[in-house]
């Protein structure tokens, strides 16, 4: 049956917005976590701890993230532990945005000069107040307009949780698209929100970035 | 007990020898210029003395204990050995009050009150006890490198050492540098200093340590050292300086 494509779908597509929020922030604070771990290790002194950092990024870099989707939402029924959507998709996005969480703030904790390091050494500090009193805040700033520019596309990304069957905005988008036949008009309001949630954080990003040029 | 000893000490980066079989002897109370040419190892040496840089051979003791012992807790000799650089490495991120509370609070455990407190009183004593709350930023190179020496003072170090910490500044700033400078040592700080400043030198060190190619070239007492050079390295290096 044919309907029209009106308000009431429109509310529909709206809704179906804030799950498509709910796994960013999922995703995000997911991919923070582990991002953050990864981060660190990299700068590790110990090689060890760096390699494996580095050849955890490599690999997840180098794989689709609709890949790790599949992975953990079927492979993981078929080996015995049936997953639900929501926990396939947080662990497959917490893997992949770590990954690209970790090579960023990795970036910038580098950029941190090496100086405050030994600064923070010479009166006495120890590796990891060094790190959490001098490194990381600074480090924050400078990473935050890169992260504001991955959670970006992160929040575009969560339409690839559509494919194991999370309703999201795209999802709904395709449902209402079915059902009423309109898929320009769908499709277009359903662009319209994502860029209406995305715009926003990309200007504050630019701000930032501007004020942090600024700055230096 | 010498405050500092350096026995034999040797130092390479790769395939370059920087300090090339340095002994020297500092006793508590000495102010010690060390002078010499660019690449000639000061700075160097600065830093293996609190254990920044590792060291190939040799034996540096500071207060009878080893530096370059890996049983050495290099935490707490840090505590005792002040440093100070020439880009005055203050934390950006914090306020003056905390750039110098930081390591007394974490390190040293004092309460954030007590920590204050020393905070106000060694700025006092550089002249800033006006800018507790200021952001690094806001201050001038001058100020800010009073600051990282106020920093250093509220660990009450018993050595510091100072790495040209007057060359970044415009010449106007250098004076008030100085003359913090000038205080530390009056109270008996036991100090050394990678200088230019030959007037500084002669005014307040009481030794002169004249590095070149990773020795210690010459040294002695500062007038007789610096009006009767005994190598003609020193004697060059002293015409370019004070053309
Ligand atoms: N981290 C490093 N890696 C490799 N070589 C270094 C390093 N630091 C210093 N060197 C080299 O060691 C030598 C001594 O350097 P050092 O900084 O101690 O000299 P300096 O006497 O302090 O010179 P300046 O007056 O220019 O500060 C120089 O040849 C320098 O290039
Ligand atoms: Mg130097």
């Amino acid at each position: 049956m044919i309907r029209e494509f009106g308000t009431g779908d429109i509310v529909y597509l709206v809704f179906a917005a804030r799950w498509t929020l709910a796994l960013t922030a999922l995703a995000f604070a997911g991919g923070a976590i582990v991002g953050l771990t990864l981060a660190v290790l990299r700068i590790s002194p110990l090689a060890p701890l760096r390699f494996l950092a580095s050849l955890y990024i490599q690999i997840v870099q180098g794989t689709p993230l609709l890949v790790w989707l599949f992975l953990f939402y079927f492979g993981l029924s078929i080996a015995g532990l049936p997953v639900n959507a929501w926990t396939a998709a947080a662990l497959a996005y917490s893997i992949y945005g770590g990954a690209f969480l970790g090579e960023i703030w990795r970036g910038a904790l580098i950029a941190v000069a090496p100086t405050q390091w030994e600064a923070g050494a010479s009166l006495g500090l120890t590796y990891v107040q060094q790190m959490r009193h001098i490194i990381i805040p600074q480090a924050v700033r400078i990473a935050t307009p890169p992260t504001i520019g991955f959670l970006v596309q992160l929040i575009k990304n969560t339409s690839l949780a559509a494919t194991i069957g999370f309703v999201e905005l795209t999802r709904e988008g395709q449902l209402t698209s079915a059902s009423t036949y309109k898929p320009f008009a769908v499709y277009i309001t359903v662009a319209c929100i994502y860029f209406l949630i995305c715009f926003p954080l990309t200007q504050w990003s630019r701000r930032l970035e501007e004020r942090f040029n600024v700055a230096r | 007990m010498s405050r500092v000893e350096l026995i034999n000490v040797s130092k390479n980066y790769g395939p370059l020898r920087v300090l090339n079989d340095v002994s020297l002897t500092i006793e508590t109370g000495e102010v010690i210029a060390i002078i010499g040419r660019s690449g000639s190892g000061k700075s160097t040496l600065l830093r293996c003395l609190n254990g920044l840089e590792p060291i190939q051979s040799g034996t540096i003791m500071i207060d009878g204990v080893k530096v370059n012992d890996p049983d050495t807790d290099l935490r707490k000799l840090r505590q005792n050995v002040g440093i100070v650089f020439q880009s005055f490495n203050l934390f950006p991120h914090l306020s003056v009050s905390d750039n110098i509370t930081l390591a007394p609070r974490l390190v040293l455990k004092q309460s954030p009150d007590q920590a204050r407190k020393i905070a106000a009183d060694v700025l006092a004593r550089v002249g800033l006890a006006d800018k507790i709350d200021a952001m690094p930023q806001q201050l001038s190179g001058g100020q800010q490198q009073r600051v990282a020496i106020a920093r250093s003072l509220a660990m009450n170090p018993q050595l510091m050492l100072f790495d040209e910490v007057t060359s970044a500044l415009d010449p106007e700033l250098t004076g008030e540098v100085l003359r913090v400078l000038e205080g530390v040592a009056r109270e008996g700080m036991t100090m050394i200093l990678v200088t230019h400043e030959m007037g500084f030198a002669r005014h307040f060190a009481t030794r002169i340590v004249f590095m070149h190619e990773g020795k210690v070239w010459e040294q002695g007492p500062v007038a007789e050292t610096l009006s009767h050079p005994q190598t003609a390295e020193l004697k060059s290096f002293l015409d370019a300086v004070l053309n």
